[in-house]
């Protein structure tokens, strides 16, 4: 494709950013222009309500989880490329145009599965507690069960991932529980360009 | 040392009278004439296929230009930025299950872990690229129309085109904006003045025949202030009187471009200013419906309104724009029920404007209205598409939501938009709360669905 560096002049980090995520020029351009419609004050960073503007991501069950996940515990404000980096784990496991080794690309199958314990795990302490699974269930269906019901659901699907029954979770529990499932295949979202 | 200055002064007097005259002659056998006479001399379709011929060389060279530097050129895409499936929750979640649960269906739990996948890539999905939020914004060209306003591509442009550039940027500005301007001053004065003079004759033939002439000529005369190139299509389905003709809404130029082809009673709020002072004196020559502020609020007042008018045959159709906002010409949002309840045949009208010359939605949280007519009038041009389409009534046993969709089908395939479910005023409103629980309600369904499958077995 040849040197295509000076085509994002405007973007700050743009280099690095395609380097470490692996996303193409044409990528991080479409991005950054998502980025900036995205941003409606211009302050160069994406806050809570810039997300909350988007309707199909405020009917998302778990909108409040998912904007979490970019912004992180004490930053109210995402800037671009933290942004790029979390988008970043939705990328295809096939695409091999990362630089960096297979185990630190963040769209290899063990970052996948982090960014999604993360949604569940919201104290970022290591392991899912049955607390932490209750309420992700609660968001999921919110009215429409009731709390016993919810609380014998949780209480299953807790006890079969739980090897070690040690009332969590930890991350290799929860890897191996989804040891079957295509990872790559269910967490990626292809770019049409 | 005064003879010195004489000369000058005189010589420029007459030069300067000269091009004056010669500059109001142009303009009134070129432009005014035929507009008060409703002819068309062809002049700006010629200028529409000469500028058409201009930007694709100024795209091939651009592409070129990139070539030569072994660059990719930006291309935008102006649909879809990311592959979504469409399949349904219930679809996905199940698939996961099935490609990751050790166990068979039959006796699997209500919840799996792994259902938080569907959500949470929806989430992002939507974080990426969603339906919404993008018509909010002027859509993306894929060829350059020499207007910088729209370009990533400035590394690669040549001498040529930079001196091609120069040279559209001085003829817009240059010449094009004060034509326009001076035209739409005209075009403006003329109709205060004439429906005040007309407001002045009795009630009769007589004033509804003069009163539609000056709405048209002075409408045309807007027209070529814009130089709006438009072409009507199946004129035969026109609105007639006693009807509602509906439209999907891109600026407040749609109501020119269709108030210069036919007579409309005009639907809206009072506004103070100039509008107010246009919108008072056009009210006397012809029945619009303009509300106060405060009457806007008042639903069943402004539906008994319209109905009085739509059921008086003798009064000219309503122009309503459904969507209530402006919206960016790729989609048509949804189409707030109101006027689809007052009853009358409804004549739907769909607009599509072609971009390449000239943007002409309204981002009205980016620029104002002077600011916006200033760009369009120094835009190349404003060319668009207006079609007709067959008159509908609301059938039995269908309710107003249910004609306000399909009609907004009918303009969306007609104009080749897409046709959305989404609330316009989305625009600056936060999404209802009935939305948000649908996504729960679904997802519980499922999984009520797998426990009954279970205590059946």
């Amino acid at each position: 494709m040849g040197s295509n560096k000076s085509t994002l002049q405007h973007i700050p980090n743009a280099e690095e950013l395609m380097e470490e995520t692996g996303f193409s020029a044409a990528h991080i351009q479409r991005l950054y222009d998502r980025f900036q419609l995205l941003d409606r004050d211009q302050m160069g960073g994406l806050r809570n309500e810039d997300f909350e503007a988007i309707p199909e991501l405020v009917t998302n069950p778990i909108k409040d989880r998912i904007i979490g996940a970019f912004l992180s515990p004490g930053k109210d404000m995402v800037d671009f490329p933290s942004f790029v980096r979390v988008l970043a784990h939705f990328q295809p496991t096939n695409s091999k145009r990362s630089k960096t080794s297979s185990q630190e690309q963040y769209n290899s199958p063990t970052r996948k599965l982090q960014f999604v314990f993360q949604l569940y795990d919201q104290d970022r302490d290591g392991k899912i507690s049955k607390t932490e699974m209750l309420q992700v269930l609660q968001e999921m269906l919110r009215m429409e069960e009731t709390d016993e019901q919810l609380q014998s659901v949780m209480e299953k699907a807790f006890q079969e991932a739980d090897l070690d029954q040690d009332d969590a979770i930890s991350f290799d529990e929860f890897k191996k529980s989804l040891e079957k499932l295509d990872i790559s295949e269910k967490m990626s979202i292809g770019f049409l360009c | 040392m005064e003879f010195f200055f004489n000369p000058f002064d005189n010589l420029l007097c007459i030069l300067l009278g000269i091009s004056f005259t010669v500059w109001v002659t142009l303009l009134l056998v070129f432009i005014i004439v035929p507009a008060i006479l409703g002819v068309s001399f062809g002049i700006r379709r010629l200028y529409m296929k000469t500028l058409l011929k201009i930007f694709e060389w100024a795209t091939l060279r651009l592409e070129r230009g990139a070539k030569e530097k072994n660059h990719p050129l930006y291309k935008p895409y102006s649909n879809a930025l990311i592959a979504k499936e469409p399949t349904s929750l219930e679809e996905e979640i199940k698939e996961i299950r099935r490609s990751g649960s050790n166990k068979d269906l039959d006796s699997a739990t209500e919840f799996e872990m792994s259902d938080i996948f569907y959500f949470a890539r929806r989430g992002v999905e939507s974080i990426m690229d969603d339906e919404v939020t993008k018509r909010f914004s002027a859509e993306e060209l894929e060829s350059w129309n020499l207007l910088t306003r729209s370009n990533y591509n400035f590394h690669y442009i040549s001498l040529r085109l930079t001196v091609l550039w120069g040279l559209g940027l001085l003829i817009r500005y240059g010449l094009l904006l004060p034509l326009r301007v001076t035209l739409a001053f005209t075009g403006v004065g003329l109709l205060v003045f004439l429906t005040s003079l007309i407001g002045l004759l009795p009630n009769g033939r007589m004033k509804n025949l003069l009163s539609e002439k000056v709405h048209l000529m002075c409408y045309r005369i807007c027209v070529r202030a814009l130089t709006a190139i438009i072409t009507y299509h199946d004129s035969e389905n026109k609105p007639k009187n006693g009807g509602i003709c509906v439209a999907n809404h891109t600026s407040p130029i749609d109501v020119i471009i269709l108030a210069s082809d036919g007579c409309y009673a005009m639907v809206g709020q009072i506004h103070g200013g100039l509008m107010g002072v246009i919108q008072r004196s056009m009210v006397k020559a012809c029945p619009h419906i303009w509300f106060e502020r405060s009457e806007v609020k008042d639903r069943h007042l402004v539906a008994k309104r319209l109905s009085d008018h739509v059921e008086d045959k003798t009064k000219l159709p309503i122009l309503i724009f459904p969507e209530g906002t402006c919206i960016n010409n790729t989609s048509v949002m949804m189409f707030k029920k109101g006027s689809f309840e007052i009853g009358g045949t409804v004549y739907p009208v769909a607009i599509k404007y072609d971009p390449r010359f000239g943007d002409a939605f309204w981002n009205s949280s980016k620029f104002g209205m002077v600011n916006y007519l200033l760009r369009m009038m120094s835009s190349w041009a404003i060319v668009c598409s207006v079609w007709y389409l067959p008159p509908m009534s609301r059938e039995e046993g269908e309710d107003a939501v249910q004609f306000a969709n399909r009609v907004k089908a009918a303009i969306a395939r007609q104009g080749g938009l897409v046709d959305l479910l989404w609330d316009g005023g989305l625009k600056r409103d936060k999404v209802k709360d009935t939305f948000k629980e649908e996504q729960q309600k679904l997802y519980s369904k499922m999984l009520v669905g797998t426990q009954e499958n279970r205590s059946r077995s």
